[in-house]
């Protein structure tokens, strides 16, 4: 049988809604369905919504709700009966670059694994992920899970420095770090895209509950991406004027 | 205009702060004591989430090219206009060429400068807040600096009696240096052991040097664990109270990530975040439990005493 979602107060300007204890897409798909349906149903008051592996928590106004009003509003959100858990997103596709100066821990992956970088590159894009929380730092898409086959635990040193773009693996998940961040992922490549940006509404690229599939790209190609973009900006700029 | 002749230890601009983002990873920042930006901001005759300067523990020393309205708030770090010490939570007039300076710490950790029409950079994701981590909002996404311009609008269309009027210390938060603070258990609480929560409820913590708008560090009596299993990451409230294994709590603040993954004993009410943020290291804190609504009256209580202006 299934087990309601548990109901915590986060102090008393938010709530925490717990729909499990594990990290799988199962419940996680609650986590984004509860998100559809509160977007549904919001009530004056309610805030922001930060959804996260299998948890939610959600913003209130003081002035305006109590936690039992709140507590009250969640519940009646997340009979399983209510919740649309079969939605899904289209799958966005990411280029990268493999391995070199952009993914310098691709050979550690390997040997990690007993399998060569090639294959780690096969194995990593043959799956489509599932983006289960966005944060970290702005924009940064954890997701999951990982052929085993490419399991690397994290660094035991994280790096300072992590460049825009870097995609990652930790333990079972990969990721893409959209600012030039501290991380401590094994870096195995990196994506000409921009993922997130100031100006841009909503400003990341990925929210919680996309799904991602990457697909490898030459060094050459990852270089025009980037000289387009660069044009396109001056271009842009040329047009200001 | 305004012109930064000399930084202070730690000034930025900040208002109420960027929500609507965490779900991207973007964090809220704002002003660490809120309710003290909001009085300055009512004082000059801005909205309560006007940008102003939150100034920390040495005041800078600031130009004005533009005459303006201004009120300081929260901490007392000694403030003379013009040579001449001016109190707090007071609306003054600062002629074009006056200089605001400070003489030093006498008081708490963060005072505000709210000025007509607020601090003019540009707004980021609906936030002129000062967002460090990311590096944008405020001047720059940084602290302020010697040779800074901070843009500010003119003074057109203000009654010039606003100055004189202030804000009565009995409206003000019970600001302390070793206060109390309250907070909601949870909502991971059952992660620790009984004794733990008891430490954590009796013993006394001491804010650390380690402390800043991210989080303060504090350490007292270890929080001991039940269970050795670590908490999935899940997002994360102000004031979030987290316990990493070495068991000495971490009060999240204001430019705390958006999620993370150490489980929460406790969270700070509302009501008391002017008094953390007004504790500098060496400051000894204690907790007290209370329940969601108590929490909730204190916070509607010290809110809506922000309207109490006196002429």
């Amino acid at each position: 049988m299934e087990v309601p979602p548990r109901i915590l107060p986060a102090g008393d300007q938010a709530i925490l809604i717990e729909f499990g204890v594990e990290i799988n897409p199962a419940v996680n798909r609650l986590v984004q369905a509860f998100v559809r349906n509160a977007g549904q149903h919001r009530i004056t008051g309610i805030g922001e919504l930060i959804p996260s592996y299998c948890t939610l928590l959600i913003y209130y106004d003081p002035f305006l709700l109590s936690f039992s009003q709140v507590e009250h509003w969640a519940r009646s959100l997340s009979g399983s009966d209510l919740l649309d858990t079969k939605t899904r997103p289209e799958v966005k596709e990411i280029p990268v670059v493999y391995g070199g100066l952009y993914g310098p821990d691709i050979e550690f992956v390997a040997r990690h694994n007993q399998i060569t970088a090639e294959e780690v590159v096969q194995l990593h894009t043959r799956e489509t992920y599932l983006v289960y929380v966005v944060g970290f730092s702005p924009g940064f898409a954890a997701m999951g899970t990982v052929p085993s086959k490419i399991k690397t635990p994290r660094l035991q040193t994280p790096r300072t420095k992590v460049p825009a773009g870097s995609v990652g693996i930790g333990g079972i998940q990969t990721g893409i770090y959209a600012v030039e961040s501290p991380g401590g992922w094994q870096l195995i490549g990196r994506t000409p895209l921009t993922l997130f940006h100031l100006n841009r509404n909503p400003p990341a690229y990925f929210q919680a509950g996309d799904y991602a599939r990457f697909y490898p790209i030459s060094q050459e190609e990852f270089g025009k991406r980037r000289r387009q973009k660069t044009e396109v900006r001056s271009q842009n700029k040329q047009g200001k004027k | 205009m305004i012109e930064v002749i000399k930084p202070g230890f730690f000034t930025t601009v900040q208002d109420n702060g960027r929500w609507g983002y965490q779900g991207y990873g973007v964090g809220v920042a704002g002003a660490m004591d809120n309710f003290a930006l909001s009085a300055a901001n009512l004082l000059v005759g801005n909205p309560e989430g006007t940008a102003g300067l939150e100034m920390t523990v040495l005041g800078p020393m600031l130009k004005f090219h533009t005459e303006t309205l201004l009120a300081i708030a929260g901490a007392d770090l000694d403030p003379y206009l013009d040579g001449k010490s001016i109190p707090n939570w007071t609306c003054h007039f600062a002629p074009t060429g006056s200089t605001l300076s400070f003489g030093g710490k006498k008081k708490g950790a963060r005072a505000y400068l709210a000025v007509f029409g607020g601090i003019d950079v540009p707004p980021v994701m609906g936030s002129r807040s000062t967002y460090l981590l990311g590096n944008f909002g405020g001047l720059e996404g940084r602290v302020l600096k010697s040779r800074d311009h901070l843009p500010i609008p003119l003074l057109v269309g203000t009654l010039p009696n606003l100055a004189g009027r202030f804000f009565p210390e009995k409206s003000r938060p019970p600001y302390a240096k070793n206060p109390t603070l309250r907070v909601v258990p949870g909502p991971f609480a059952d992660f620790f052991s009984e004794e733990g929560v008891k430490a954590f409820f009796s013993a006394e913590y001491t804010v650390t040097p380690q402390s800043d708008r991210m989080g303060y560090r504090l350490q007292g009596d270890p929080i001991k664990r039940k269970k050795p299993e670590e908490l999935i990451t899940c997002g994360l409230a102000n004031g979030t109270v987290q316990v990493p294994p070495d068991g000495q709590p971490i009060i999240l603040l204001a430019d705390r990530q958006t999620i993370g993954g150490y489980p929460i004993m406790a969270t700070l009410i509302q009501a008391d975040m002017p008094l953390i943020a007004q504790c500098v290291p060496g400051d000894k804190l204690r907790f007290a439990a209370v329940s969601t609504d108590k929490a909730r009256e204190a916070y509607l209580q010290l809110w809506s005493n922000l309207k109490n202006i006196c002429h």
